[in-house]
């Protein structure tokens, strides 16, 4: 038995190495980094212990323009996102010719490189003395004046990074939601047909019961990766964010560590750690809010 | 005969409004098909556009009626694209490869062999699954740098092979396999290992090629760790090159050359995506997440 | 309500693309459901019988035909006009909702003059609910019903508006053998309390023979006998019929008929006319011989080699074969009251007459025949 016992160690031992070198002991580390004052990591020396790192970040106008930033973004995409993958779902389930080229082209940005397809979106949305870009050309049809969507007012940069973003959520969601529609059983629409339901009442009452566990899923985790935008801002941005007033929380994190403004792991601890409670808090509300319109079969 | 009248009139609004939903439907999905085409199609166009075509351009043109491969040899030429390809291959291929052989051995453990503590260990991988990668990179960026590892493979590739979801999601394949095929394999002598590599694996190729194939996905796109780890361009994969080329690449105003980088960098992906999409959304409708 | 189908028929196109002929699922349905009565319809799987339902409930369009109930032609008339109560094969209980709640969802659909207040709706569902005696479960989840009970619940909200057709698709295959009969039974009862026409699709004969007013058979789209359970047990109008019919099934054996007189092998087994009395030519043809058709006796015509005797009690089964036989084995039952010792390589039946069919090798169509 013993040597049984030995043999499963042995297989599990790549992945206990790899996971406590690089999960479970940097965990414990980031909480110890996030309560070091006044770290310096050439002398690996500190101060002394207290909260004054998580006071800093927190009154560090960069980290306030990230949070607010990061917030905008949440309420923005995760609603629209998800309501257009519903729509569209619900449209790529009612129809048969096509489907299965829609869904691939739906999903093609899923596989696409985000830092790649960024650049494609600030050529489309960035205004030179060259060109006004494609999408003001179009705003212009409609008798808009051109804006900088790159370089210019805070709101125009906030929509095309929530755009971007939508854009690059969109395909996970999709799918996922298109598979709950699929797996909806075709009688149970029989049913509340013979008996004379409206679309809407079946969508209402039937439909939206039966996904929700899917429904709910992608919210929390569209929430969770809202909450940790950061590569589609550089993208769209460059990696000076800060600048650009157009950083994520998790920008401010890795900015704190490396970069121009880096060599400080002890704030990016305390910033990351406070991110992590924010989305430990949102999630928790969402899970309560779920326990009351969620239907687990 | 007033009832008659009545039913053909409900006839013909339902099949009215079923037809015009339809139509609805049809424009809708297709709206949406153009957005997520559209820059898909505007980086090849903007690829093959001359310079000075481009730059001339005040009002962008939907086509060129002279395309030119010009950008593709400066995107070779001007800046190391081959480099960063290179050095992206060699990442995702020896952290895929890596990431495989210890997924399969302690998926191996935890499906198949009973040892003391095995729920407990379990249990606390499950609960790994939900620590956010950045509260850990912080950590494993001071510990890469005080082991003199940035700028070198092994400090790129280490922190990246760990996968706590593809151990869980090969641990239930593996799972499914009957007890009755070990017992009889046990019979005729097969070692546990032999039976892992002879019956297990065989058995459940199906998701290890998905796993293998969003690891690809995973490694192809990273960004954040590259970028924490590497400043010396020899190391750069291409989502760094990328931005390395937007920002001081080109002369920055050499837009075609930069979205000649961005197509040469999006197709060995898109490639397996169009070969693989059956498996690729399989795989990611049972459990992938992105980012 | 009567329901009258018209040359009803509907065809869905191949789906081997080698092959570029339309199945025929339901092929040129005639008939007339008088109302008020309850109808099985009975084929194996794949005759069409559930397409004939889908049909008559509007979830599919004919290819062509009419459908009228009473006097209203329903033909192109979407399923939520219609006003028919369907259960499916599993039911299809909303997972999400309460049993109270699935009943009350029909109900709930009505709108502009004929929508109903909430106590009205409660009240009608739980009236629904004690028909089919299930009123004390009305806050239950489906997921913590037997499946006796959610076959209830379907019924119920089925019936909750009081349809002008009750349809009922295999309502009993999801049940265990004893909730079988006792839910048939059941049907039956409710059919009758509420004298709703009913149309119940199934492939067990034995179920549509017990409790249904008319029984339709069919095979491959084609309707091949309607009539009462016992009309058509007694009369096959054809080889199919009178083989799908009856448990256990009729014995088939190959034989002939030579100067007026009917041969299994060398066996004479009767002597036959045709039913106007005059002589049936010479033919080869198949003979049936419905289990209970045979009375041991010792100078009977029928020779079989004997396999075994099983004892059920009540009546004994003595299973044989014969060469001329088409079955691998014959059984027949004969009542146990008897005592007889059987013992032997052989045993010998005389065979009674009103038990044979005889059919025509060609066309499988029964032949009438009087036996002298």
């Amino acid at each position: 038995m013993d040597n049984r016992n030995n043999k499963a160690w042995l297989y599990l031992l790549p992945a206990i190495l790899f996971l406590g070198c690089f999960m479970v002991y940097p965990l414990i580390d980031v909480f110890i980094y996030s309560f070091e004052e006044g770290y310096n990591s050439a002398s690996q020396t500190y101060f002394g212990v207290g909260l004054y790192n998580y006071s800093y970040v927190l009154h560090d106008p960069y980290f306030l323009q990230a949070v607010k930033n990061t917030f905008i973004l949440v309420i923005f995409t995760v609603p629209v996102s998800t309501g257009l993958a519903l729509l569209i779902s619900v449209g790529l389930n009612s129809i048969r010719p096509l489907k299965e080229l829609y869904q691939t082209v739906y999903f093609l940005p899923y596989v696409t490189n985000t830092l790649a397809v960024g650049l494609v979106f600030m050529i489309l949305f960035k205004k030179t003395p060259y060109s006004d870009g494609l999408i003001n050309l179009i705003l212009n049809i409609f008798g808009m004046a051109p804006v900088d969507f790159i370089d210019g007012p805070y709101w125009a940069k906030m929509f095309v990074l929530c755009f971007y973003t939508v854009w690059v959520v969109m395909p996970f969601k999709i799918l996922i939601l298109t598979s709950a529609l699929a797996s909806v059983k075709q009688d149970y629409y029989n049913a509340a047909r013979i008996d004379g339901t409206s679309r809407m009442r079946m969508f209402t009452r039937i439909t939206l019961p039966m996904i929700s566990p899917s429904l709910f899923y992608l919210i929390i985790t569209g929430f969770i990766g809202a909450f940790k935008a950061y590569s589609d801002a550089v993208a769209l941005f460059g990696t000076d964010l800060n600048a650009a007033e157009m950083n994520t929380i998790v920008g401010y994190v890795y900015d704190m560590l490396y970069g121009n403004s880096g060599g400080y792991p002890s704030y990016a601890s305390a910033a990351a750690i406070i991110l992590f409670a924010i989305v430990l808090t949102i999630t928790c509300i969402n899970l309560l809010i779920s326990k009351k319109h969620v239907h687990y079969s | 005969m007033s009832t008659q009248t009545d039913y053909k009139k409900i006839e013909k609004s339902a099949r009215l409004r079923s037809r015009s939903i339809s139509t609805v439907t049809y424009i809708l999905l297709t709206i949406w098909a153009v957005i997520v085409l559209f820059p898909f199609y505007w980086m090849l166009l903007t690829s093959v556009k001359s310079y000075n075509a481009y730059n001339s351009e005040y009002i962008p043109k939907f086509f060129t009626l002279t395309p030119t491969l010009q950008n593709y040899v400066d995107a070779f030429t001007t800046v190391p694209l081959a480099d960063y390809f290179l050095n992206t291959v060699i990442f995702t291929v020896v952290t895929t490869a890596v990431m495989l052989v210890v997924t399969v051995l302690a998926a191996f453990a935890f499906a198949r062999l009973d040892f003391r503590g095995k729920d407990l260990v379990f249990t606390l991988f499950l609960a790994l699954m939900m620590i956010p990668s950045e509260l850990v990179v912080i950590t494993n960026f001071v510990t890469i740098t005080e082991l003199d590892l940035r700028n070198t493979f092994m400090g790129l590739i280490l922190p990246s092979v760990t996968s706590v979801f593809y151990i869980y999601l090969l641990r239930e394949n593996f799972a499914q396999i009957p007890d009755e095929l070990y017992y009889a394999a046990k019979v005729d002598g097969t070692s546990d290992f032999k039976y892992l590599t002879k019956v297990m694996i065989p058995i459940c190729r199906p998701t290890i090629i998905t796993i293998t194939i969003l690891k690809v996905i995973e490694c192809w796109n990273s960004y954040v760790w590259p970028r924490l780890i590497t400043d010396d361009e020899a190391y750069f994969l291409v989502s760094n090159g990328i931005q390395e080329i937007r920002e001081n690449g080109f002369g920055r105003e050499n837009i075609p050359a930069m979205m000649a980088a961005v197509v040469v960098i999006s197709v060995p992906l898109i490639i397996i995506f169009l070969i693989f999409h059956k498996k690729i959304m399989e795989g990611v409708a049972r459990g992938g997440t992105k980012g | 309500m009567k329901i009258t189908l018209k040359n009803l028929t509907k065809k869905f196109p191949s789906r081997n693309k080698k092959v570029r002929e339309d199945v025929i699922a339901v092929n040129d349905f005639n008939f007339e459901i008088p109302d008020g009565k309850l109808i099985g319809l009975l084929g194996p799987s794949g005759c069409g019988k559930s397409t004939a339902l889908n049909l008559l409930c509007g979830l599919q369009k004919p290819t062509s035909g009419q459908i009228l109930f009473g006097e209203d032609d329903v033909t192109d008339l979407p399923a939520e006009n219609r006003g028919v109560g369907m259960v499916f094969q599993n039911y299809a209980l909303y997972p999400h909702l309460t049993v109270k709640k699935n009943i009350m969802f029909p109900l709930e659909n009505l709108r502009g003059k004929d929508k109903l207040s909430k106590e009205v709706m409660e009240a009608k569902a739980l009236e629904a609910a004690k028909l089919v005696q299930i009123d004390e479960l009305m806050d239950r989840k489906p997921s913590e019903l037997s499946g006796g009970q959610q076959q209830r619940v379907a019924i119920a909200r089925a019936l909750v508006k009081m349809p002008r057709v009750l349809l009922l698709d295999e309502p009993l295959s999801n049940l265990d053998a004893r909730l079988r009969l006792q839910t048939r039974e059941e049907i039956r009862r409710i059919q009758k309390e509420t004298g709703i026409t009913t149309i119940f699709v199934t492939h067990d004969q034995e179920e549509a023979m017990s409790i249904s007013d008319i029984i339709v058979v069919m095979e491959t789209g084609r309707i091949q006998q309607i009539g009462k359970p016992q009309e058509v047990y007694d009369n096959p109008v054809n080889l199919f019929v009178a083989k799908f019919l009856g448990t256990p099934p009729i014995n088939v054996f190959s034989g002939r008929i030579e100067n007026g007189s009917l041969f299994i092998g060398t066996d004479k087994i009767l002597n036959v006319k045709s039913a106007d009395g005059t002589s049936l030519a010479d033919q080869p043809v198949t003979i049936g011989i419905r289990p209970e058709g045979f009375v041991l006796s010792d100078d009977g015509a029928l020779t079989l080699n004997l396999t075994e005797v099983e004892v059920m009690g009540r009546d004994i089964t003595v299973v044989s074969t014969h060469p001329e036989s088409q079955n691998v084995e014959i059984r027949s039952i004969i009542s146990s009251e008897n005592h007889v010792e059987i013992t032997g390589d052989t045993v010998k039946f005389a065979i009674k007459p009103h038990k044979v069919h005889i059919f025509s090798v060609e066309t499988g169509q029964r032949i009438e025949f009087t036996a002298e």
